[in-house]
């Protein structure tokens, strides 16, 4: 692991060597069996309670392959994941993800959405229960008065805030984002990364993002893995020293600039082989 | 630069308001432009029969059919032998959509949900359905008599495959990302199908709904002309063979009232069940 800048500490809010690990990667590999394509070689990856993982990367990177691989929706070829303590063999209640698209069913209205991971594990009577759970968690997000409004009146931004309630509302241990604010403008897509930030301050959750904005992945990560393609495998693993809470401003300081540009050196090296 | 613009600028500080010009049709209600264009269509058929260049034995005058309307309209009023035709008609049509409903979503869900449905039943489904459906009139008329059994038959076979097709469609409709969110909620295959791909489909189910109720009704028509019985296919073709042309349109007429109250309803239904579909409208008609 190298860090940005070696010198200082890091200031990062938590000491990830102190940490307990949620998630344990170890020597994952994917290959497709149809076109023998290696999405992924031999990755290891620790991620720890409270700890915010960005994984950044060009498109074909094995990335999307990574997170599939984290959240049981897609098994290795070779290798072990394990998150608190118990191998990863499907989908688990303990994850939540978050994807490109909101994708709120618009037949449901708003809190309806939320409810639904309960409704499908526990049933329509314990999706019921979890109303005023989710009701709460609408509120964090200031879409309380939306509750009972179907997903087609929301705005983009509104709605991918409502599936992070919908994300939130099992209570995961490990929260998976696969681009969550792509789709967005980049106005609400600020707006959203600090509410994002403030979100899983406030839960102390731990986190794991897939994106391709730099400025996203810095402003948001305590580490950043860099990866690239032919075949899918982590060049380096960065730690953010940004102090915390972080705020846009950092964007323009000149340390931020620096981490920016170096992981822009590591992944255009790439582009111009 | 700015000099320049500035000059041009002072020389007409008048606000550029002007207009869009907007297209006739844009400003008549609806309504309006049907009856106009209805008045124009009976005033060019009034034209042409009155005048002779059509003989009355091809195309009525429009008041002979008025007449007709009327007639044909106090029978079925009166609960005479009409209305026992036109309902006869109406329960072959009923029953046949049933059917074609009941088959035509099983055979959907077969083909969307399975492979062995989508590798191995659709193909055989295509062939049939590129075959003229008519054409088995009388392989129904000949296994299942010249009752109305038959007549169902034929009208639930032309109308299935819109409603397969349509089913099978929307159960691909459901998007990479709401499958992977089901999948990642531990949701079975089942939960999948009914709280997912069905209702993320149902605008396709209710599209193949729509051609199938237009089917059903050629299908029951088609069965009455070939097999005969009580029904109104049966009038239209006796009328027909008379010679009786104001006849013929009058009945048509009526029986496009029951097209047309099978479309609506199917239309209403998918109003009330997918109201979350702001695209499924289209024209606002339906």
């Amino acid at each position: 692991m190298s860090t940005m800048v070696e010198p200082r500490s890091p200031i990062s809010h938590l000491a990830a060597s102190k940490a307990r690990p949620v998630y344990e990667i170890e020597r994952v590999s994917k290959t497709y069996a149809r076109n023998r394509l290696i999405a992924l070689d031999d990755v290891h990856l620790t991620i720890h309670k409270g700890e915010f993982v960005s994984v950044i990367g060009s498109s074909g990177c094995g990335k999307s392959t990574l997170l599939k691989i984290m959240a049981g929706l897609m098994p290795p070829t070779t290798g072990r994941v394990v998150l608190e303590g118990r191998p990863v063999v499907g989908p688990r209640p303990d994850i939540g993800m978050m994807f490109q698209q909101a994708t709120l069913l618009p037949w449901k209205t708003t809190i309806e959405n939320i409810v639904l991971p309960i409704e499908i594990r526990e049933g329509r009577s314990a999706a019921k229960a979890a109303r005023d759970r989710a009701m709460s968690l609408l509120e964090l997000v200031g879409l309380g008065e939306f509750a009972n409004v179907y997903p087609g009146e929301l705005s983009g931004g509104m709605a991918q805030r409502a599936s992070i309630c919908r994300m939130l509302v099992s209570d995961p241990a490990m929260l998976l984002l696969d681009e969550p604010f792509s789709a967005l403008d980049e106005l609400t897509r600020d707006f959203m990364n600090m509410e994002l930030q403030r979100i899983c301050s406030e839960r102390g959750a731990t986190t794991f993002l897939v994106t391709h904005s730099l400025a996203e992945a810095v402003i948001l990560s305590d580490r950043i893995l860099v990866m690239k393609a032919r075949p899918g495998h982590v060049v380096e693993d960065i730690t953010i020293d940004l102090p915390r809470p972080r705020t846009l401003e950092m964007i323009n300081t000149p340390h931020f600039g620096q981490i920016v540009g170096h992981i822009r050196d590591l992944l255009g090296k790439e582009a111009a082989e | 630069m700015t000099d320049t613009t500035d000059t041009i600028l002072a020389d007409d500080r008048a606000d550029t308001i002007w207009f869009e010009r907007e297209a006739l049709i844009d400003r008549i209600p609806r309504s309006v432009a049907m009856l106009f264009l209805f008045v124009v269509v009976v005033g060019i058929w009034d034209l042409v029969t009155r005048t002779g260049w059509i003989s009355a034995i091809i195309l009525p005058t429009p008041a002979e059919t008025l007449s007709d309307l009327i007639f044909v309209g106090k029978n079925l009023l009166a609960g005479d032998y009409m209305l026992e035709a036109l309902w006869t008609t109406a329960l072959t049509v009923f029953y046949g959509f049933i059917i074609a409903v009941a088959i035509g979503f099983s055979l959907g869900v077969l083909v969307g949900e399975t492979k062995f449905g989508e590798r191995a039943v659709m193909p055989y489904l295509v062939a049939i359905d590129t075959m003229p459906k008519v054409a088995f009139a009388p392989l129904f008329i000949a296994w299942l008599g010249f009752g109305i059994s038959s007549k169902v038959a034929l009208a639930a076979f032309m109308a299935t495959f819109p409603i397969v097709v349509g089913t099978a469609a929307g159960l691909y409709a459901a998007s990479e990302n709401e499958r992977m969110l089901f999948k990642s909620m531990g949701a079975s295959r089942l939960q999948t199908l009914f709280r997912l791909k069905l209702p993320t489909g149902l605008p396709h189910v209710f599209t193949g709904l729509k051609i199938a109720s237009v089917g059903v009704m050629a299908g029951a028509i088609m069965g009455e002309f070939l097999g005969g019985g009580k029904g109104f296919g049966a009038l239209i073709r006796q009328s027909a063979s008379q010679l009786d042309t104001p006849r013929v349109f009058a009945l048509i007429l009526y029986l496009s009232l029951l097209g047309l109250a099978l479309y609506f309803t199917v239309a209403w239904m998918e109003k009330r069940l997918v109201f979350w579909n702001k695209s499924s409208l289209p024209g606002g008609i339906a």
